[in-house]
């Protein structure tokens, strides 16, 4: 196998299942300090993708290669937590992790959970337990962070302040970041590349490039591509501190 | 997933009647036909063609009726009941070393692999992100398991053996506030239920295996009474 230099590298990958199509020869390259929002409607593989790029899930056809002693750190949707066993927040977050107290509290304090490590997890709101299971996969110091969907189960301040986090998250480690989101609105200020997905990759680029694609238009209607299109113009800073988009989104 | 034990314990009774049928043992028998049961149904379950419930009430009920098929054909004549329920008289010394033995391994096995099983109880997908396939973990459980029912069989009966794998552990989690606590506690409460149930069964000549889970299952509503009483003050 060759060395490649990307984190992760895959080309030509295709997934069928039952004779449906799910993933269609989807190339996609993950650098170092890449920041890629994958977007697409319900159905469109995007959980498949990543399944796929973490070795969850061999595709039918194509490559996938992960340079050597990639450290990952994945968040996904939501966990069901069982209320059968009882377990605390500190409990969870470092269950089978090789680590050190001085990383243990330094995640704590980045994702500020110190008032939470010692609750049991049964008792966490939905907010509370997308940040300890963002405190989790952090914890190992990974290359690449994947989240599926982080923000789903979240009201909108919820969603404000996590993406927030994502943010600064990317701005102060040495990290790449791979999310699955539908709140491309909030995320535009961040992500560098967004990748439209839909069974094959539509269309890739930088958010305002594809927010005039006209394939991401049919898909996502010119609602959003305006609203994208306003994002960029209003504000080029700090976007996530400025919430003004409830009056545009029908 | 709660009654996937007991499904294994259902299956037993096919490994007893197969056991005796080809002189092979009954220890020998439970081990082989609850492992192959637990794989089969491992593999059923992947194949996602019918959810987990459906699949278990089939396959169980399956096995404990071909189990009793077999022993009826057998010409040696065996007592289904105390199979059943238990008869702590049929144990013998031989026995006693294999229960050692099994409670040993099965120490080993689950404080090896205890994160590992924990976090595959937790979240699949959060176990294969860091590198553990849940079908090992499975295949693991279903293993410690059979070990479990075989060593059971004869005092609780595979018809309860269900509720020594579920009654002392919820009893626990009332009391505990970690998995590791949970799993001490439990063990305990195992313990002292087997002790007194025993005890109880001699004294009013009960079979053994009813006598130990109304046992452990009064003290699961103790445990219970306890907690609210606690929550009152």
């Amino acid at each position: 196998m060759k060395t490649i230099n990307a984190l992760i590298s895959a080309s030509n990958v295709s997934v069928f299942k039952q004779n449906k199509s799910i993933l269609k020869n989807i190339d996609i390259q993950i650098n170092k300090n890449d920041f890629i929002t994958i977007i697409g409607p319900n159905g469109a593989g995007k959980t498949m993708l990543l399944k796929c790029l973490m070795g969850f899930y061999k595709p039918n056809f194509g490559e996938i290669q992960k340079k050597d002693k990639l450290k990952i750190g994945y968040m996904p949707q939501s966990i069901n937590v069982i209320n059968t066993m009882p377990m605390t927040v500190k409990n969870f977050i470092t269950v089978r992790k090789k680590y050190d107290d001085i990383s243990f509290k330094q995640v704590v304090s980045e994702i500020d959970i110190r008032q939470l490590v010692d609750k049991q997890l049964s008792v966490l709101s939905g907010g509370e337990m997308q940040r300890v299971l963002l405190a989790r996969s952090l914890l190992n110091n990974p290359d690449l962070l994947i989240l599926d969907e982080p923000a789903q189960n979240l009201d909108i301040s919820g969603q404000l302040s996590f993406y927030k986090l994502i943010q600064e998250i990317y701005s102060k480690r040495d990290i790449s970041i791979l999310m699955v989101s539908h709140d491309l609105h909030l995320v535009m200020v961040s992500t560098k590349k967004v990748l439209c997905l839909s069974n094959h990759i539509c269309c890739s680029g930088k958010p305002q490039q594809v927010a005039q694609d006209p394939e991401f238009i049919s898909m996502f209607g010119k609602d959003m591509a305006n609203m994208m299109a306003v994002y960029q113009h209003t504000n080029h800073t700090s976007q996530i501190d400025n919430p003004l988009i409830d009056g545009e989104i029908k | 997933m709660s009654y996937y034990g007991e499904s294994i314990a259902h299956s037993s009774l096919l490994g007893v009647g197969l056991g005796i049928l080809l002189g092979t043992g009954i220890n020998f028998g439970i081990i082989v036909v609850c492992l192959l049961f637990g794989i089969l149904f491992l593999w059923l379950q992947q194949s996602k063609i019918l959810s987990t419930d459906t699949l278990l009430g089939v396959l169980a009920h399956l096995a404990l009726s071909i189990g009793i098929i077999v022993i009826s054909l057998n010409r040696i004549k065996i007592d289904i009941h105390a199979f059943l329920f238990g008869d702590i008289l049929t144990v013998s010394s031989n026995d006693l070393w294999m229960m050692y033995l099994g409670v040993i391994l099965v120490i080993f096995l689950v404080s090896f692999n205890w994160s590992s099983l924990l976090l595959v109880t937790i979240d699949e997908d959060l176990a294969r992100a860091e590198g553990i396939n849940p079908i090992y973990i499975n295949l693991l459980l279903t293993s410690i398991l059979t070990i479990v029912v075989a060593v059971s069989l004869q005092i609780i009966g595979l018809l309860l053996i269900t509720a020594m794998l579920i009654i002392p552990a919820a009893t626990s989690r009332r009391l505990a506030n970690s998995p590791e606590q949970m799993a001490l506690i439990a063990t305990l409460i195992g313990i002292f239920s087997v002790i007194l149930g025993i005890f109880l069964s001699v004294e009013i000549d009960a079979p053994s295996g009813p006598s130990i889970v109304v046992v452990s299952a009064t003290l699961f509503f103790l445990s219970y009474l306890f907690n609210f009483l606690i929550k009152k003050n």
